[in-house]
């Protein structure tokens, strides 16, 4: 029977909508073969971000609290991950296909000796074990595979899994032991970009609008791709193009190696569509493009296409969809 | 000094990949190799702290079959002092892998491991993280920034998180993983590639370095994404406004 322990995620305290998405990944799995998950958070000031979480039906949710536990660093985490993994006897721990799970989670792995799958699509039994899919090549190929041993890691995509239904039955709260002094302390933390405010996150928003290298410097982004952002309520997002340029910041880089997004609807503005970008935000329902390129790949997994200068376009929709 | 980097072979990252028809495997008939990007961004990396340094030795180390060479050979060309193919026939996950190179690691005693993040075939990235809890070490991953301080006992790093630039700083020894805008690699020069024929590449069976590395991840099947139906152009602003709001209802 499993006994999935799932790693929650949080921003400072803020609990990442992603941890709902493991979640159901361990629902799913419990719904179709028994067993139980328990959901581990871990941080420092994490109380309202656990309170969030006993709503979702978990036979626990294990509380790390600590001020020595306040930034995610690597090696406490694991650490933690690792004692607790043990404790509970799991037999998956699983977390968001996130730059945080994918900077501890693999470290907590080696610690168990457990192999680890990234980036899980879909889980099915298969006798006492599973078959999962995973994405590879950025995107390209979708592979069926197994792991082998009584542990196994997981990172998911949180477009693939839906959050659990919500119950009214919380579950109950756990406290973890941490014991400061035996926590490694070979990563020091010297500090963090301030985030920019206001705008959802693409990962967590129902409309991104992304910008590409047709976009000239930053106070066009904001105009245009900021702006049309805001009109639709939406997130913004850019091609690694404009991060290597230093016209956004590498939080907003959506692809193989930024984001994944899966929202209702993607705006690609001036985004040719190279197959790394395609990587994160193929699985989108409504793909919209505005290319000066009619031949521009892009369009080729685009609903709507539009060949227009950007500098036009991208100002008249503005503009009537404000009406 | 000593600086360690590995060295992925892997499909060209321009390279259209097609799945044979029986979905058993990649069909990498004519598809041409090279070393995987963020590999070969932390081989420039190394290259530039041994060029400010004015000395260190920079091992470059393969995991796989001959073919492996090429890749070495391109990173002695680059600049690397010396190379180490570990030969192993089977496709092996990041767990075996993360085993291998601590085993290199343990023979080479280097002051620190460059490593890319992630390969751009499996796109696992877990190798450096596993590589460091196996052998107790600090990391930092997804770098796009690495300054050696305190008499290069220690590097500060700027790490790509999806919340921004995170900094942190890390004792040697250490894994450290690169990021995409960490550096631009050099090109291989003429000189570079000459230079390479003579400089030393090591072979070591796997059963030699004495590590049992068995890949517990099997690929069952290969199949490509679903395909997305073909969508239409609009011609006008209007007519996108109109399709959003009463086609696709999205607005
Ligand atoms: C290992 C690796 C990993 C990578 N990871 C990522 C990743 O995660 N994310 C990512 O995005 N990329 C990634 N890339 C880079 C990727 O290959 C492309 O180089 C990048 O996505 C191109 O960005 P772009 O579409 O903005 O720019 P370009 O390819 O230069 O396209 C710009 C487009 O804008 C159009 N255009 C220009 N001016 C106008 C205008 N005025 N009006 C309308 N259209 C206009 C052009 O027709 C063109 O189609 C990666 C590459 C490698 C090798």
């Amino acid at each position: 029977m499993s006994k999935i322990l799932v790693i929650a995620e949080h921003d400072a305290g803020q609990l990442k909508l992603a941890t709902l998405s493991a979640m159901g990944f361990a629902h799913k799995v419990c719904a179709a073969t028994g067993g139980s998950y328990a959901v581990l958070i871990v941080g420092h000031g994490i109380a309202a971000a656990a309170e969030t979480l006993r709503s979702y039906a978990a036979g626990c949710v294990l509380v790390a609290d600590h001020s020595a536990l306040k930034e995610p660093l690597a090696d406490r985490y694991a650490h933690v991950i690792n004692d607790v993994a043990r404790s509970q006897q799991a037999t998956m721990v699983v977390g968001a296909a996130s730059t945080f799970s994918k900077d501890v989670l693999p470290r907590a792995a080696a610690l168990l000796d457990a192999g680890m799958i990234s980036d899980v699509i879909d889980v099915n039994p298969d006798g006492n074990d599973f078959i999962f899919k995973r994405v590879m090549f950025a995107g390209n190929v979708i592979a069926t595979v197994k792991l082998e041993g009584a542990l196994k890691f997981l990172t998911v995509r949180s477009a693939a899994f839906m959050p659990p239904q919500k119950v009214a039955a919380l579950s109950p709260v756990t406290s973890v032991t941490v014991d400061a002094g035996s926590l490694p302390a070979q990563i020091e933390f010297l500090g963090s970009e301030a985030k920019v405010a206001g705008r959802p996150d693409s990962t967590e928003a129902r409309v991104v609008i992304s910008g590409g290298r047709a976009i000239k410097n930053s106070e066009d982004f904001e105009r245009l791709i900021g702006g049309l952002a805001d009109v639709m309520g939406g997130a913004v997002g850019s091609s690694r193009a404009l991060v290597d340029s230093g016209i956004t910041p590498n939080s907003l880089q959506v692809g193989q190696t930024g984001k994944v997004v899966a929202p209702d609807l993607y705006v690609a503005v001036g985004i040719s569509g190279a197959i790394q970008h395609m990587a994160g935000m193929k699985d989108t329902k409504v793909i919209v493009a505005i290319n000066k390129d009619a031949e521009a790949p892009i369009f080729e997994v685009a609903d709507y296409g539009l060949v227009g200068d950007v500098y036009q376009v991208v100002p008249e929709l503005m503009e009537k969809l404000r009406k | 000094m000593k600086i360690l980097v590995p060295l992925k072979r892997v499909p060209d990252p321009d390279t259209k990949i097609r799945i044979k028809a029986d979905g058993s495997g990649v069909d990498f008939d004519g598809v041409k190799f090279a070393v995987n990007p963020f590999d070969a961004i932390a081989l420039e990396e190394a290259l530039r702290i041994k060029e400010n340094l004015g000395d260190a030795e920079i091992v470059v180390v393969s995991i796989g079959n001959d073919d492996c060479v090429e890749q070495l050979r391109n990173g002695l060309a680059m600049g690397a002092d010396r190379a180490v193919l570990i030969k192993a026939a089977d496709e092996l996950d990041s767990l075996a892998i993360a085993k291998i190179l601590a085993a290199v690691y343990k023979r080479e005693q280097p002051s620190f491991v460059l490593m890319g993040k992630q390969a751009i075939d499996d796109d696992s990235n877990q190798a450096g993280q596993m590589l460091a809890a196996l052998l107790g070490l600090g990391q930092a991953t997804f770098v796009s920034k690495l300054e050696l301080i305190e008499n290069n006992s220690k590097a500060r790093c700027g790490r790509e998180t999806d919340a921004g630039i995170e900094t942190v700083a890390v004792k040697f020894p250490a894994i450290i993983t690169t990021d995409l805008r960490l550096n631009e690699p050099r090109y291989v020069s003429l000189p570079g590639i000459m230079k390479a024929k003579k400089k030393p590449l090591e072979e070591i069976a796997l059963s030699d370095l004495g590590v049992s590395a068995m890949s517990r991840t099997k690929i069952l099947a290969l199949e490509p994404p679903p395909k997305r139906k073909a969508g239409v152009r609009v011609k006008t602003v209007d007519e996108l406004v109109d399709k959003l709001r009463n086609e696709a209802k999205i607005i």
